[in-house]
């Protein structure tokens, strides 16, 4: 170990998330690697290393030959000062060496808030942050994740990006790379060969003109890269890689437990849920296959717990034969299996019932609106007597506290909508009342709210944000609604979720506003003892952004959006529709119902999806 | 069920694994070598393993014990190499046998040190260094749960002796007390640190060699 990273981890907070060497660490012998990637995550090891995404890359990078394939988080200010202070550049944690001798740096980008970090890690490593400022001595940095739909506000940081899921594409841009450099050919044309990769955008390949009025007006391809770039998918699901060891982390992170993935898209359609649309089609993994991951994964990792992710749990069609699979391996052993969120269905509640035999601890449900019209016109197919049901059910099976999330500033929502929410947790107290068994122990309904973000690539992409005077009045509104001690309600600060509207639906004239916030000292914004508003707002002042361009202006249907490069599968025309109807109030039904023609099923050879 | 004690190493980059963390990366250990051990009784079962002496983190050890309890078909002579082959780099168990002593009867902690001076080690600095230890009290602030007091970790040190490695490290080796009070060897430069700066090394680390009876005889 670095004598000088020997010297400082005694200073700072939890040292072992800094030094690697956990249980299925990959460790290779150099003399049999030509290709390093370090493998970034601008965010802690603690929430870095729960990252599903991140293990199944890594896994992938790590089977291929030759491909060494290391673990790169972001230091907590404590950790970053003392490096800055000796003079440890940003490091990969397995070998420890240095993030700049690497081959490519490859960013896994979820979250908008992650963007200063990005920039921080960066400058950490000593690699240059702009692409037009890095030679062919610097490593390849590219990205990934769900962000990258609209990569334009980062676009100026990377050489390349990386649509959609990763699997497949990712070892084909890596073979590109090697191959490139086994014969000297340049970056700038390595990239030019890259673009013809399906599902990579190569940024500097595209000229962009903008209207007078600050709109795109234009996307123009050079060296031969595509008008639009298709995401990649994995076509066959049930036969693409999963990681059979995980590194288990030598101390407490996130989610740390075995995470089994049950399909991929989702066949909801909610017009606020940016997911529910880029993940399409929908892809399910045999029941049995996961069943036989699931116990592979608890044995090799001595996990005592295994829990489900998918974007619906509820939706996943072998549910009770997974579930049942997965009880019966863990019957007399100490190994629980826990459940997320679930929809607040019949269904559902018999799951919850079967799974968690002891412990009664808090439900928790995303009605989202409070009242059966906002719910429709966001396309939430729960109704007020399901959610009721399901509450009856918990509380008659003893539990006897329940979470309500919804959100605030959707499209079309009115002070009516708004007092809705007050009167459902209302009810929801009222079923408690009737139903619970044992009354003495009280009861604790939390009401939760957030301020709506319009994302790219959903139904809303054309509305505007509630401006944040708006989203706070509306608290307040709510806030007097609620008058019984047994109902809690948290309100979320609306200040995050403007500048993460900003940057959803950013353009590329923001890369200087978000190098400005990092030079002014913005970093790991996703926490609250770092995030500042103030900062941003300077920035986005100080570099002639509009904020309310980007948050609160509402689109017309013929703007040209800077993601609209980006073909997620699902059309534009078939959004806007959605949009439309949203305004109507009009529900839409689930893809198994009835298919909508979104067109995601065009990925898939043959055409035809598993809705 | 028959009781079962280990001997373990925590060298390396497991020196960064805190104590309540260490907890749940030897519960994960058993499970994957699939050694059973005993949980207590109750609503959140928990594995039965009791630490002879917390190890603080950022400190190695070469004598580290835990007892635990196993089926009673188990070899002892098999369950080092099991767990070895599912444990993280640097936890290494040596040894694993039926317990004959109680962890209370450990006296003193033998230690060893490296005082890193960055160049600065001469003789004139090894009896500096000897000569403040042999004074009769050394007083430092402790923080405790009531606030920072003064403390004379003096009893605590049993025996010390420092010797030149190279031009930039001394080694320390010491005997401090294990129990009532327990004396962590850190405390050994913290000392030098608040009061003969001087002479304070500019990084050090220690090492546990042994844990040690009343008698002197090495405690197992």
């Amino acid at each position: 170990m670095d004598a000088r990273l020997k010297r400082i981890l005694p200073k700072v907070q939890k040292p072992a998330r800094y030094v690697g060497g956990e249980y299925n660490q990959t460790i290779k012998d150099l003399s049999h690697v030509d290709t390093r990637i370090a493998f970034c995550f601008p965010d802690t090891y603690e929430i870095g290393m729960s990252n599903l995404g991140m293990r199944i890359l890594c896994g992938v990078f790590n089977n291929m030959d030759g491909v060494w394939c290391e673990r790169v988080f972001s230091p907590w200010g404590d950790m970053e000062d003392e490096m800055r202070k000796a003079g440890i550049p940003l490091y990969a944690l397995e070998s420890g060496d240095p993030v700049k001798d690497f081959d490519i740096v490859a960013f896994s980008i979820g979250y908008e808030m992650a963007y200063t970090t990005i920039l921080n890690m960066l400058d950490l490593a000593g690699i240059p942050l702009r692409a037009a400022d890095r030679g062919e001595e610097d490593p390849l940095v590219i990205a990934g994740g769900t962000c990258c739909y609209n990569a334009e506000p980062i676009a100026d940081f990377f050489d390349l990006f990386i649509l959609g899921e990763g699997e497949e594409v990712d070892p084909e841009v890596v073979e590109l790379y090697r191959r490139c450099r086994a014969e000297g050919i340049s970056k700038k044309d390595f990239l030019i060969k890259a673009a013809g990769i399906g599902g990579v955008y190569v940024p500097s390949l595209y000229d962009v003109e903008y209207n007078d009025d600050g709109t795109v007006k234009s996307y123009t391809p050079k060296c031969g890269a595509p008008e639009r770039i298709t995401k990649r998918i994995i076509k066959d699901f049930n036969n693409s890689y999963f990681p059979d060891k995980i590194i288990v982390p030598s101390t407490e992170i996130v989610h740390d437990r075995v995470v089994l993935e049950l399909f991929r898209g989702c066949i909801r359609g909610c017009r606020f849920c940016q997911a529910g649309y880029v993940y399409r089609p929908v892809r399910p993994r045999d029941s049995g296959i996961l069943i036989d991951q699931g116990i592979k994964l608890l044995q090799d990792s001595g996990y005592e717990e295994i829990t489900l992710s998918s974007l619906s749990t509820s939706d996943y069609k072998q549910l009770p034969a997974l579930c049942d699979g997965i009880l019966d391996w863990c019957e007399n052993k100490k190994t629980s299996l826990s459940l997320p969120s679930l929809r607040a269905d019949n269904f559902s509640m018999s799951i919850m019932e079967r799974v968690q035999k002891v412990r009664k601890s808090g439900l928790t449900f995303a009605p989202e609106a409070g009242s059966q019209r906002l719910r429709d016109a966001i396309n939430k197919n729960v109704t007020e007597e399901d959610l009721l049901n399901s509450c009856r059910i918990a509380f008659e099976g003893g539990w006897n506290s329940v979470k309500l999330y919804f959100m605030l500033g959707l499209p079309t929502e009115t002070d009516e909508d708004v007092v809705a929410i007050a009167e459902l947790a209302r009810k929801v107290l009222w079923v408690w009342k009737n139903h619970s068994p044992n009354k003495s122990r009280g009861v604790k309904i939390t009401v939760s709210t957030s301020c709506f973000i319009p994302k790219p690539l959903s139904p809303f992409q054309w509305a505007g944000q509630v401006s944040m005077e708006e989203y706070k009045r509306r608290v307040k509104l709510l806030r007097e609604s609620l008058k019984s001690k047994a109902i809690v309600y948290n309100w979320h600060d609306p200040e995050t979720s403007v500048i993460e509207a900003v940057l959803a639906r950013g353009d590329r004239k923001m890369s200087k506003a978000i190098e400005t916030v990092w030079r002014n000292g913005g970093k790991l914004d996703s926490w609250s003892e770092y995030f500042s508003f103030q900062r941003w707002m300077d920035a986005f002042h100080e570099c002639g952004t509009d904020v309310e361009f980007f948050t609160t202006r509402q689109r017309g249907k013929e703007e040209v959006f800077p993601w609209d490069i980006s073909d997620v599968g699902v059309r534009k025309d078939f959004l806007w529709n959605e949009y439309v109807k949203s305004g109507q109030s009009q529900l839409s039904p689930d893809c198994r119902v009835r298919c909508t023609g979104c067109g995601a099923n065009c990925l898939l050879d043959g055409g035809v999806c598993d809705a | 069920m028959r009781k079962c004690r280990l001997v373990f190493e925590k060298t390396g980059r497991a020196k960064y694994i805190s104590h309540l963390d260490l907890m749940h990366t030897m519960e994960r250990i058993f499970v994957r070598a699939g050694v059973d051990i005993v949980h207590t009784q109750g609503f959140n079962p928990h594995p039965y393993m009791v630490f002879a002496l917390p190890l603080s983190v950022c400190t190695e050890s070469v004598c580290e014990l835990v007892d635990v309890q196993i089926e009673d078909d188990e070899s002892f002579d098999e369950i080092p190499e099991r767990l070895n082959e599912k444990s993280p780099e640097g936890i290494k168990f040596k040894k694993a046998y039926e317990p004959l002593t109680k962890f209370k009867d450990i006296a003193y902690i033998d230690a060893e040190g490296r005082f890193e001076y960055d160049g600065r080690v001469s003789e004139n600095l090894l009896d500096k260094l000897s000569n403040f230890f042999k004074k009769d009290e050394i007083v430092i602030k402790k923080k405790t749960k009531k606030g920072i007091k003064d403390t004379d970790i003096k009893p605590g040190i049993t025996d010390i002796i420092f010797e030149k490695a190279d031009d930039n490290t001394v080694l320390v080796k010491a005997r401090v007390t294990a129990q009532n009070p327990t004396t962590n060897p850190d405390l050994i430069a913290t000392a030098l640190r608040e009061l003969e700066p001087d002479v304070a090394p500019d990084f050090s680390e220690f090492m546990r060699m042994a844990m040690v009876f009343e008698d002197g005889k090495k405690f197992s």
